[in-house]
């Protein structure tokens, strides 16, 4: 016999598959957004997970889907980590949704090095949060870093481009796609809903479709 | 019990045997002319296959071919003995060369800080083995004593007077470090120990022997006090290791590498100082060397993270003639500052302090690939941002909204019928510093739903020019 593991512990740690599905226990990373939050299966961004973004063009909300989480990091000294961001952040907007300059570091690197540093940041566990835009990743890719970011316990977020991945969503326009790898054995779970959440922040509105 | 003797039996031996991979290969070093070519000395292994010091070669290649030869070098017993001189520098205030293949420390004032004897001579024999040299420790009452005592002893502390007499007086007296003749001489009336010799009457030894004689054994009892210099380490570290083949791949540097990065950790500790910056020096047999900077943001002195660093910088660098050898430089050596630690970490999962990983992402991906950011006062967006260190984050503007990404370069818009939420937004500045700017910046958004920040030239009624996502 190895060592007492506490049952309660394997199960958060979603090693264990459970026939019978109990509800998941709640995050303590909100996302900001309330309307989102009720629809996350946890209530807001899986904790040491990767999330993946897919996102159907630029400019569609995909940074201020983030800020409020960014915000509430860096207010509290934790480091949030830019790897290879697609184009330079414009202060003043960062600062105006809240988030403090000081705790951003923005690494430039291009391709696999990207890839690597991701991982080098996510496994270290001294950031907070680690967005990364990878290009052209495979699955084995993102797998990497979904153990990195549960080694480092650290949030993780993606953004692909929705014709990247492979997903049977490509039909819905108009609809957001949050998808979270999960730990080994079971709830990887994807999540589609109407564009809607977006409409408080900014008081724009779109429909589904 | 004030000075401690590490007496260095194998210096040059030892010296070429760290450089080498695999220490348990035959190994002799060569001395003498072209014509008589002398082995010096053999390591274990090359003893074992009949190989003795004082051999001549050609006996030694009659016996078998399969040692590696190397040439012996005074110069580097030299080198080697300053650095362990640079080492010892951390343990004791008052390190001294003056004896060859010695050295000798004043350990008394180093106790209160190190401990008692017995632990901290099982860390100097640690640290010596680590770094790959056998020795011998005595610690005796005075210096001269010490050296003599670690002629026949290992391992031997006396605290007294008492003791130490009784203990060099059961020493032969061919080696106290008496000239040959004056042994001899003593030999030939009879006196074979030191005992004997000190228990002649002072004015017929004078008499029948050099004043250096009592001198000698009036220093080695502690009666006259002997002046030793004091040894001051180097401002700069220069280390060297020939490789003895050609090496084309970076796998085989690795290991002189790993033995130069943790000198230069031992030459700091030493020192007590950090290095933030060093060179690389990869010596080629027909060019000129190359060089790879190790650039660090703050002063380390960590052997692993050295290595590590030091190895992300050289894997970047491809080898294009075969190399001879490695030299590491360091010329800048600042003060050491050990890392501020909270005692309650706001992060208990962290493996990696972010100090550290910053440097391993800046070894790979360059000096200048970590940034952070912060906001100018200025209008112009390209002059709005600037890439900065951990530094303050900068005004913030008052004003319209601005998108959260900003591109590096405006492009067209290819939109043929695009949307003006807002604007135009005049943004008319920099006539001072010759970036004039004269524009009409509109909030648009595209057919598919996208945000985008444009512009139009003053006065132009082209396409609309892309800056921004509001993403």
């Amino acid at each position: 016999m190895g060592a007492v593991v506490a049952l309660d512990d394997l199960l958060q740690q979603r090693r264990i598959w459970k026939a019978q599905p109990t509800p998941l226990p709640p995050s303590a990373q909100p996302t900001g957004h309330a309307a989102l939050d009720a629809l996350l299966p946890t209530g807001g961004w899986p904790e040491s997970a990767l999330s993946e973004i897919l996102m159907p063009s630029e400019g569609v909300g995909e940074l201020q889907l983030l800020w409020p989480t960014l915000a509430r990091l860096t207010r509290n000294a934790e480091r949030v980590v830019l790897v290879a961001p697609p184009h330079v952040p414009y202060p003043q907007a960062w600062q105006v949704a809240g988030v403090d300059l000081r705790w951003l570091a923005i690494i430039q690197a291009c391709g696999r090095d990207a890839l690597w540093a991701t991982e080098q940041c996510l496994r270290s566990g001294s950031c907070g949060a680690v967005l990364c835009w990878p290009q052209r990743a495979d699955d084995r890719a993102l797998r990497r870093l979904q153990v990195a970011a549960e080694t480092g316990q650290t949030l993780a977020f993606a953004y692909r481009s929705l014709q990247e991945a492979i997903n049977p969503f490509q039909s819905v326009p108009g609809m957001d796609v949050i998808r979270c790898r999960a730990g080994p054995g079971a709830s990887r779970w994807s999540q589609v809903f109407p564009g809607q959440w977006r409409g408080e922040g900014n008081g724009r509105c779109r429909g589904a479709g | 019990m004030r000075w401690a003797c590490v007496l260095l039996p194998q210096l040059a031996l030892d010296g070429v045997l760290r450089r080498c991979s695999d220490p348990d290969a035959p190994l002799a070093l060569v001395t003498g002319t072209a014509q008589r070519r002398v082995l010096q000395t053999v390591n274990p292994a090359a003893r074992a296959l009949g190989l003795r010091a004082g051999q001549s070669l050609t006996a030694a290649h009659a016996l078998t071919h399969d040692f590696t030869l190397v040439e012996y070098a005074p110069d580097e017993i030299e080198r080697w003995q300053r650095f362990l001189a640079a080492w010892g520098y951390r343990f004791s205030s008052h390190v001294s060369l003056c004896y060859p293949r010695t050295l000798l420390l004043e350990i008394e004032s180093s106790l209160a800080l190190f401990g008692p004897w017995p632990r901290f001579e099982a860390r100097l024999r640690e640290e010596l083995t680590a770094l790959g040299f056998r020795h011998r420790i005595v610690a005796a009452p005075n210096p001269l004593a010490a050296r003599i005592l670690a002629n026949a002893h290992d391992g031997l502390a006396i605290a007294n007077d008492e003791a130490m007499r009784e203990t060099l007086g059961r020493m032969p007296v061919e080696r106290i470090g008496l000239a040959r003749e004056v042994a001899t001489a003593f030999a030939r009336m009879g006196l074979r120990t030191l005992s004997q010799v000190l228990a002649l009457p002072r004015d017929t030894l004078a008499r029948r022997f050099p004043a250096q004689v009592q001198l000698h054994l009036d220093t080695l009892l502690g009666e006259r006090a002997l002046a030793l210099d004091c040894y001051v380490p180097p401002d700069r570290f220069d280390g060297r290791i020939e490789l003895n083949f050609e090496v084309e791949s970076h796998q085989a540097l690795l290991f002189p590498l790993r033995r130069l990065t943790a000198d230069l950790a031992a030459f700091l500790a030493g020192r007590d100082s950090g290095v933030q910056r060093f060179a690389l020096h990869l010596q080629h047999a027909d060019a000129a060397d190359s060089v790879i900077q190790v650039g660090l943001l703050s002063a380390e002195r960590d052997p692993a993270m050295l290595f590590e660093l030091a190895r992300g910088r050289l894997e970047q660098v491809q080898v294009v003639t075969p190399v001879r050898g490695v030299r590491l430089l360091a010329r800048e050596l600042p003060a050491f500052v050990p890392e501020h630690r909270e005692l309650f970490d706001e992060r208990p999962q962290q493996s990696l302090p972010w100090e550290q990983l910053r440097e391993r992402l800046r070894a790979r991906l360059g000096d200048e690939a970590v940034q952070g950011l912060r906001a100018q006062a200025d209008h112009r967006p390209e002059h709005a941002w600037q890439a900065a260190g951990d530094g303050k984050p900068g005004p913030i503007l008052q004003g319209p909204s601005r998108p959260g990404w900003l591109l590096r370069q405006p492009m067209p818009l290819r939109e043929s019928a695009p949307r003006i939420l807002a604007g135009p937004e005049r943004i008319e500045s920099g006539w001072w510093d010759g970036g004039d700017v004269r524009r009409d910046y509109y909030l648009i958004e595209t057919r598919s739903g996208q945000r985008a920040w444009a512009y139009r030239p003053l006065g132009e009624s082209g396409p609309f020019m892309l800056q921004g996502w509001f993403a």
